[in-house]
Formats: C-alpha cells, structure tokens, sequence
C-alpha cells in the first residue's frame, strides 16, 4: 500500500499516513511508527530512497521516493493474482454446520436467528454509509466490498436452511 | 405516523392461498422491505397495499380509511395521485419519448402539454437522465429505463412508492445506481416505500424488512423451520455430506 501511495509522486511518513487512513476509511488507521518502521524496511531493500528534506514550519522531514527498484516491487506485486480464498475456513461457516448438526432446534435456531439479524443489521448500516450524501469514492467502494460478502453469507445462509429443510421433506416423505 | 396498514389481509388465487393474514404498518418517510423466497407472497402483499388487487379478508387502510372497498375506479384515482407504482420492467410506452412517459401521469391528472413537460424535465434532471429527455426507452440501457420508469412513478409526489423488484432486470451496478436515487428522493420528499425484493444487499437499502414465508410474516427471518438434529438428518448422512462424513451413500436422488 505504501509503494503503491508513493507511485503517485514522493510524500514524507506524515502525508503517507494521512493519504493511507483516507483511501481505506473503514480500515485501521496506521501507526507512525508502523509508517517509519516500513519505510526503514523499505530504504533498506532499495525500494524507496530519500529524495530531500522538508522543512514545514516544524521539524526537518525526510521526504521519500520510489526507487526503480520499488516500481519493478509494485508491478510485481499488482502482477501476482490473489488466491481466491476458500472461505469454507470460516468461522461462521463451521457454526452453522455445527448449530445444525448437533445443538437442539431451538438452540440452532436462536443462534441462526441472532446471527442473521447481525449479519442484516451490519449490512444496512453500511449502505447507510454508501448512500449518505458525503460519502467519497473510497467510502463507496470500501462499503461495496464489506456489503458483498455479508451479502453472499446471508445468502449461503438461506440456502443451506432450504436445501435441509428440502432434505428433511425428502426423507420424511 | 403511520400512513398504510393491512390488517389480517387474506388472498388467494382460486384454490391456491397467496397471503394468510398479513398485518403490516408503514410509517411516513419509512422505507419497507418485504423479502422472502419466490411464492411467498411478497408480490400479491404490494399488488394488495397498493389497491390493485382487492383481498379476499382483511383491510387495507390508507390514512385511517379503508381503501380495499373503494371502487375500482376511486382505487384507481389513488394510484395516480398518492401511490407510486414501479415494477421489475420499467413497462414506458415505447412510442413515447422519456419525458413524454414521465408526464404521462401529469396528463391523466389535467395538466396541460407544456406544465407537464417542464416538470418531467426537472424529474428527469434529479434522476441524472436529463439528456435522454427526447430519447425512446428502446434506445436506452435497461438502466437508463428504470430510472426514467422512477420518475415516471414520482412525478406525482406520491406519498407511498410500491417497487416490485424494481432492480431485478439491471446489472450490479445500475441497481446500486437506481436505488441510490431511490433512497434519496424517498427521504427528501418523505415518501414512504415498500420494496419487495428477494436479495439481502437490496434490503438493505430499507429501514425495516419483513419477510414473508407461505403468505405469513415469518419473525424469525430464515424462510424456514430449522430441522431438528435429531432426526434422519444426522444418522443417516444428510449433513454428513456437507462435513465430509462417509455417509453420503443415503442421500435421496433427488438431493444435488
């Protein structure tokens, strides 16, 4: 994330801070000394290199710059497809198996009710996000991806309580 | 304040029961969505509230009065006036320019030619389609139609929008887009909605869902009984398959 801010034109840890908590406003905001500590890493590996000092009407700051090293880095790593992640490994996935196969129905379906209603109230509370009129690109695009995947659980969720409930006919039938 | 009600609203299709007893209260400004599986009688729910289809028991009251024993005709009226209507396929007259299809309604009500085209325009203009104003629907994206399809359905002010689906036949994107105006049109004219959809990302644009479930509101929210464990289920392998058990053997045919 860091080479990929400063591919857009060289910055001190202070900007590169800020610039990051903007572009991701639903993530954690980074530490300065997260910030300073990846940049000491990353002059060390020859991927940014010092490109001057500025001087701001405060301390002296060392601004920061890719190197042509960092650039082959960033097109490499934006090259490299991600894995698309098997998400049966997730928790919610194992307790809904397990609330189905072994608590009793009215426990199971405390917890599939309680679980729903969560998932339900996360996700309108994030197209309220999206929809409010200030919201930025970021805030839009950052919402998207959180609402897209509390989307397709709800709807794995519905589908696993119809295919039971259509197996259980089936079987009583 | 509550501005539509049903109470115990009851419908059926010849022998085949759609809605069994629907009570449901929608407030001013508040944005409902009714959800639930294919046949569960979310679209007869809004064919009833909006006074398109009468039900069989039950009432449908629409600022303290009942409006499922109005004529066909003072229904009719109502529909024009205080009800908005937009279902999954925009239905604008493909002879018609769009804003000649949103003025459609400000025609029927009276108003002349000019008045009714000055205020499609400013429709048009909020939906971000002002430029298609001359354009035929057949020369416009399926979203570009919805959104002239929403104006078209707000160009009254109605007090209540009733929207079947209305993103059902637009890609990602261009639902977003529609909804996104949708729910900002609803809250700066306090217009009450009542979306019938079955995907959760659209109910979420809503304040309040109620789902349906075999023509009843289902306040669980799952859309159906959660089976005991006990039974066939577990001995014989039917979730078995699903964690790797070696049971899979005495799944039914019909089971994928």
């Amino acid at each position: 994330m860091l080479l990929g801010l400063l591919a857009q034109g060289s910055r001190h840890g202070y900007e590169l801070k800020r610039a990051h908590d903007q572009r991701l406003p639903r993530a954690r905001p980074l530490a300065f000394g997260q910030v300073y500590a990846t940049l000491g890493r990353l002059q060390r590996d020859g991927l940014v290199a010092p490109a001057g000092q500025d001087r701001d009407g405060g301390p002296d700051r060392t601004t920061y710059a890719l190197t042509g090293a960092g650039r082959d880095a960033l097109d490499l790593w934006l090259a490299e497809v991600e894995p698309p992640l098997p998400y049966v490994t997730s928790t919610l996935f194992t307790k809904v198996l397990v609330a189905l196969l072994v608590a009793d129905a009215g426990r199971a379906r405390e917890y599939l009710v309680a679980q729903r209603r969560a998932h339900t109230a996360r996700l309108r509370e994030l197209t309220a996000v999206k929809t409010d009129p200030s919201a930025t690109l970021d805030d839009v695009v950052a919402a998207d991806f959180a609402i897209a995947h509390l989307d397709a659980d709800l709807r794995w969720l519905h589908t696993t309580l119809e295919r039971v409930a259509d197996w259980h006919r089936e079987v009583h039938s | 304040m509550t501005e539509l009600q049903a109470r115990g609203v009851v419908k059926a299709y010849g022998p085949t029961p759609a809605l069994r007893g629907i009570t449901l209260d929608v407030a001013e400004g508040e944005i409902v969505a009714v959800t639930g599986p294919s046949g569960c009688g979310k679209s007869t729910l809004l064919h009833c509230l909006a006074g398109i289809l009468r039900p069989d028991a039950g009432q449908v009251t629409w600022r303290g009065e009942r409006i499922d024993t109005w004529s066909e005709a003072a229904r009719s009226k109502l529909r024009r006036t205080e009800f908005g209507v937009l279902f999954q396929f925009g239905q604008l007259v493909p002879e018609l320019t769009a804003a000649e299809n949103v003025a459609l309604p400000l025609l029927l009500a009276g108003t002349g030619r000019r008045a009714g085209r000055t205020v499609a325009m400013t429709w048009l203009d909020r939906l971000g389609v002002a430029d298609l104003a001359d354009t035929r629907p057949g020369e416009m994206s399926g979203g570009q139609q919805q959104r002239c399809a929403l104006a078209r359905a707000l160009v009254t002010e109605p007090r209540v929008l009733f929207a079947d689906e209305p993103t059902g036949a637009l890609d990602t994107l261009a639902g977003e887009q529609m909804l996104g105006h949708l729910v900002r049109l609803s809250r700066e004219q306090r217009t009450s909605v009542v979306l019938v959809t079955h995907e959760p990302r659209i109910a979420g644009y809503a304040d309040r869902e109620v789902m349906l479930r075999d023509g009843a509101v289902d306040g669980t929210g799952l859309g159906v009984d959660v089976p005991s464990p006990g039974g066939p289920g577990r001995s014989s392998g039917g979730l078995g398959l699903l964690v790797g058990d070696a049971g899979a053997g005495s799944v039914p045919d019909g089971q994928r």
